[in-house]
């Protein structure tokens, strides 16, 4: 039995905390009739149930990749999505190869059986390596596993499609005849269709990267041979934990600000509108370059303060979603500070003042959970932004570190092969898809939350 | 009206001290002079005279704040946050770390920025407003909730992605328009073209939804139905009533970006090779050029506020009822 020590970065800590937090979020609205029932509108959309479904395959291989140890006396800090994949991650290539390659992208002196040297597109060392011949042999054996994994994919789905089936019909009390007759037309108030539909592509998705990816290269290798999918699969942390952990550090700006500012007026409500004015008066990308600037200084002058590179590049995510929450709470702060301003003129919270409630818990009690919904909004908003946000980032050369596997990362070194011809394409391909499903099913959900919360749209 | 822009203009004065001080903050405070010239002379190996000749020479040898060994007013000006920071006031941004006037680098670099911001402006706006208007007018039916659907598609995928298609589609392969590069005068075009039009369509899924919500809001108001009453056709409607009111909402939203124009893009400048503020900015995060970006952090927001007053204005010039006091 190896012996494994856990890690914890500090991107992993808060991730957790915010886990934890969302927990019993959802428990509370779960317990609370007023609070669950914008949330079932939410799921009774159908682009937004399956925005969910999507959200959720990216969020769990998130939280896996989050989990992070030290194997035995290995120094490599891996995490458990890393050692659930396995060869993914370790089949590494000599240089770029395309996707479903059996050989190298570049051409090599290799040396033939007859004992002749030439130029030629050496084999790959891991993409394909089964195949006798593999001219004629490959898209025959594609073909194959495809058609297995497809097969298996359905048969996955038949039975976890049944089982919910039975469960509904069994909670329902009525027949499983009559259940399907009533999922079929759409009766049940859950859009259980659009579910079993996205839950089948998702798992015959699935199933096709694990039938082909332990054989093939399935969207090629890098430049130092790395396999593209094992780094697509590992951006998405990066990717959520921007999009998540900034909000946490802009939620306690915003929401104490902008709701004192609103409640207290006077010369309170003057310092936070001069604290907000001033700092949105600054681009936000030029204040964010700045800052990052600052940190890269700093950081390459007390090189000791930050330890191996996996943490150094974890300290350097983490000031970035800082630094993002910096220059986004502003807009939230001023929503907020207008609705609580109109809200603080309502009689219930005159007449709380009367009686002589301190200001803290008229505060937590009658406006906090009345502006709610604007910050559940503006987060949910804010998200698929802040995804895009980290790719140009990147680009721009103040993005996460270089050596943290990120979309933007990915994408920028990938366009440094743009000139070569034939042109290396499937690294952006690969990055822009995965940024594209996350963002898309990002806004989807953003819609549906919005459309159920949003009282001025509910009235209509 | 005039009191009233002088008294904006006063407000921004407290504002663009906060900034100031933010920024001297940020660049002399978290990393010391004696830091920046570190990094930039190499880490370790440096001597402490290579790294005090390397601060004369830009002049961040003084004390930040206060300098003991000078007398009177002197003890006050004779300090790097005189130096670097009070005179941007007067829009004296000193020299780069390489010892160009950053002034004259900024004033003749905003012209190939401006060239490609304001065409992508104003086209982005005629080609939003008018798919905004087409939605609006088919709402409630297949072609809206398609056009919404695309919009929301549209939005996100990644403004790199727009550029690198753009890039390879339009010069790559049909070789219409060279791939980066850019010339003065009439020439200027050929390489203006590919960011604008890609610009554009970056731009179209986002602007398009924005539009179309401020157009349905207005759809739905009393004086729309009372036009209709009254027996105006559809298109009369949209045209006459409906766009006119949204003009409010639709100005808050384009007349502050108008000062910003200047600065450009970053990422579309650096791609296609424009030598625009953008790229200036780019070229001097990656040279950690400090006094660079300490400028242009400045301008942008000099900018931004100027923006603010003027979007009042314009207020005033489309809506008679407000009046700016």
């Amino acid at each position: 039995m190896m012996n494994i020590t856990p890690v914890f970065l500090w991107t992993d800590i808060l991730i957790f905390v915010l886990v934890v937090a969302i927990t019993i979020f959802v428990v509370y609205t779960i317990r609370h009739e007023h609070l669950r029932s914008p949330w079932k509108k939410v799921f009774q959309r159908r682009l937004g149930m399956a925005a969910f479904l999507v959200l959720m395959c990216y969020v769990s291989i998130g939280l896996l990749d989050s989990i992070h140890y030290k194997k035995g006396n290995d120094a490599e800090i891996i995490s458990l999505f890393d050692d659930l994949v396995g060869g993914l991650r370790t089949r590494v290539e000599k240089t770029y190869s395309a996707p479903f390659a059996t050989h190298l992208f570049s051409k090599e002196m290799i040396q033939r059986a007859d004992g002749s040297k030439a130029r030629a597109y050496p084999r790959l060392k891991y993409g394909g390596a089964h195949l006798q011949e593999p001219d004629k042999e490959k898209w025959g054996d594609i073909l194959q596993r495809t058609i297995e994994a497809l097969v298996v994919g359905l048969l996955c789905w038949l039975i976890l499609t049944s089982i919910m089936v039975l469960w509904l019909a069994r909670r329902k009390q009525q027949s499983w005849q009559a259940m399907c007759v009533r999922l079929w037309h759409g009766q049940e108030s859950l859009p259980w269709k659009v579910i079993f539909i996205t839950l089948g592509l998702l798992i015959m998705w699935w199933l096709l990267v694990i039938k082909l990816s332990p054989h093939y290269h399935i969207l090629g290798t890098d430049k130092v041979g790395e396999d593209v999918l094992y780094q697509s699969f590992k951006s998405i942390r990066t990717g959520l934990v921007i999009g998540t952990l900034t909000t946490l550090f802009m939620l306690p700006f915003a929401i104490s600000l902008g709701i004192m500012a609103g409640y207290f007026r006077g010369w309170v409500d003057d310092v936070i509108q001069y604290l907000y004015t001033t700092l949105s008066s600054i681009p936000g990308v030029l204040l964010i370059a700045a800052a990052v600037l600052m940190l890269q200084v700093y950081m390459s002058n007390h090189p000791d303060q930050f330890g191996d590179v996996i943490s150094r590049a974890d300290a350097r995510l983490l000031f970035l979603c800082m630094i993002l929450g910096v220059t986004s709470w502003t807009s939230l702060c001023r929503l907020l500070r207008g609705e609580a301003m109109k809200i603080s003129q309502v009689e219930y919270i005159q007449a709380a003042n009367a009686f002589g409630v301190r200001h803290l818990r008229v505060v937590t009690r009658h406006i906090l959970p009345n502006v709610m919904h604007i910050v559940l909004i503006t987060v949910v908003l804010d998200f698929s932004g802040l995804v895009l946000a980290e790719a140009v980032l990147s680009y721009v050369g103040v993005g996460v570190d270089p050596t943290t596997n990120s979309w933007g990362n990915m994408i920028n070194s990938a366009r440094l092969e743009m000139a070569r011809e034939p042109m290396v394409w499937w690294s952006l391909i690969a990055a822009f898809s995965f940024m594209f499903m996350l963002v898309l099913a990002a806004n989807l959900f953003a819609d549906a939350v919005r459309d159920a919360f949003d009282p001025r749209i509910q009235r209509k | 009206m005039m009191a009233y822009i002088i008294r904006r203009v006063l407000y921004a004065i407290p504002i663009l001290i906060g900034v100031n001080l933010i920024t001297f903050t940020l660049f002399f405070f978290v990393n010391s002079p004696d830091d920046m010239a570190f990094m930039h002379l190499g880490a370790k190996r440096v001597t402490a005279e290579a790294a005090l000749k390397w601060k004369q020479e830009r002049g961040y040898d003084k004390p930040l704040v206060y300098n003991g060994s000078k007398e009177g007013i002197e003890s006050l000006t004779e300090t790097i946050f005189f130096e670097k920071s009070v005179k941007l006031f007067v829009f004296d941004f000193g020299q780069s770390d390489d010892g160009r006037d950053i002034g004259y680098d900024i004033s003749q670099r905003m012209w190939p920025s401006l060239a490609i911001a304001l065409p992508a402006l104003l086209v982005g706006l005629l080609v939003n407003i008018t798919l905004a208007m087409l939605l609006a007018f088919f709402r409630a039916t297949y072609i809206d909730i398609s056009g919404v659907v695309l919009g929301v598609t549209m939005m996100s995928i990644s403004s790199l992605f727009y550029i690198i298609g753009g890039q390879y589609l339009m010069s790559k392969l049909w070789h219409l328009v060279p791939i980066s590069g850019y010339d003065t005068g009439f020439d200027a075009f050929k390489f203006l073209l590919l960011p604008v039009i890609i610009g554009v369509i970056g731009g179209i899924g986002s602007g398009t939804r924005w539009y179309r919500t401020i157009f349905l809001e207005e759809i739905n108001k009393d004086y729309v139905r009372t036009s209709r009453a009254k027996g105006l056709s559809e298109l009369k409607v949209l045209f006459k009533h409906v766009l006119k009111n949204a003009m409010i909402p639709i100005l808050t939203g384009v007349v502050v970006v108008i000062p910003l124009l200047f600065i450009g893009s970053l990422v579309t400048e650096a791609f296609f090779g424009i030598p625009g503020l953008g790229s200036y900015t780019i070229d001097a995060i990656n040279h950690q050029d400090f006094s660079i970006v300490r400028a242009m952090v400045f301008l942008g927001s000099v900018l931004y506020i100027l923006g603010l007053i003027l979007t009042d204005i314009s207020y005033t010039l489309v809506d008679p009822r407000i009046r700016l006091e």
